[in-house]
């Protein structure tokens, strides 16, 4: 699972109304290089959660993005934001660990690059 | 990349292993599946460069065929693990990058405008009735653009009225007719192989 998925992942429990982020406990993440395409990052910016994205890149050990959300400016100038901001949306991958939800604390498990989302019985 | 060489990618794909009836599993032959793609793309850019999400994805036939246009992301959502490590495979076999999620369609919550466009085949309702509308209403929920789905023709007014009526459709169109040709998956198939025909629709949302 990327950082592009996660930003739209929320925690579907019934009676939960806002699941959204989840928190990432990661437990492996493998990185895999994939062209970079300037174009579809600025056009990606204007829909991202920007402190989910944040956060759950430094969960998953990336730090370099900023904290603040940069304005448009940063977006036409500054070529090395928009490949930090490729690397954590597609570059890296959780393959084993788990997605929690910020109100309840249930862990949706990933395994295999695969987070389960499914809801137990009581849950939905 | 050329039609009939996409319609060549997709034949080897893998295929369901283990069908299981109740969810309706049924492959996307790779004739149906390349022109559906081909179509949203060449006809209204709809998957180059776009995010695309594959809702009952199976084995991942329609995800990889996104991937394979050059979409800029495609994530695949199914209920059955074991179709979602065929997928895996499969993804891994043709060097595409397809994120997965395992989950129930109807219960989905996915946040924001992300997703541009989906693509499904989705169940016909034929085990669980109202499956397809289920799907139906949870694409129209999520797509930013465009939802592509397969749907039998019989079923034509019905889909158009509620679409229209009730999932917030701007438009919906079909955009042909095709033969979806049934192998003998399941022991209650009498018949060696059977043709139905389905509908290829495109739906826009009213919200973007």
């Amino acid at each position: 699972m990327r950082l592009i998925t996660h930003n739209m992942l929320s925690c579907n429990i019934k009676g939960v109304t806002n699941g959204f982020p989840l928190r990432i406990e990661a437990g492996n993440v493998i990185e895999k290089e994939v062209d970079f395409n300037p174009d579809f990052i600025r056009h990606m910016f204007a829909k991202l959660e920007w402190k989910a994205l944040v956060e759950g890149a430094r969960s998953m050990g990336y730090a370099e993005l900023p904290e603040d959300s940069p304005d448009a400016a940063v977006l036409e100038s500054d070529e090395s934001f928009l490949k930090k901001l490729h690397h954590a949306l597609l570059e890296l991958h959780l393959e084993e660990g788990a997605l929690v939800c910020p109100k309840t604390g249930r862990k949706f498990p990933v395994n295999k690059g695969i987070p389960n989302m499914l809801l137990h019985e009581d849950e939905v | 990349m050329k039609l009939k060489q996409l319609e060549g990618l997709l034949g080897d794909l893998e295929q369901f292993s283990n069908p299981i009836v109740e969810l309706e599993q049924y492959p996307t032959g790779p004739h149906i599946a390349s022109r559906m793609l081909f179509t949203a793309e060449n006809s209204y850019g709809d998957i180059t460069d776009k995010i695309v999400a594959d809702f009952g994805c199976g084995c991942g036939t329609l995800s990889v065929a996104a991937a394979l246009l050059d979409a800029a992301s495609v994530i695949g959502f199914d209920i059955d693990p074991q179709s979602l490590e065929t997928a895996t495979l499969n993804a891994e076999e043709l060097e595409v990058e397809i994120d997965f999620v395992q989950c129930d369609i109807t219960k989905l919550e996915l946040k924001g405008q992300i997703v541009d466009t989906v693509v499904m085949n989705p169940p016909f309702g034929t085990r669980k009735k109202g499956a397809d509308m289920e799907f139906l209403s949870a694409a129209m929920k999520v797509a930013s653009h465009a939802v592509y789905s397969l749907h039998k023709t019989s079923t034509r007014e019905h889909i158009k009225r509620a679409a229209l009526r009730d999932f917030n459709a701007k438009s919906a169109e079909v955009l042909c007719e095709l033969r979806y040709d049934l192998p003998k998956l399941y022991k209650f198939h009498k018949r060696k192989e059977v043709d139905i025909a389905v509908d290829l629709w495109r739906f826009e949302p009213k919200h973007n």
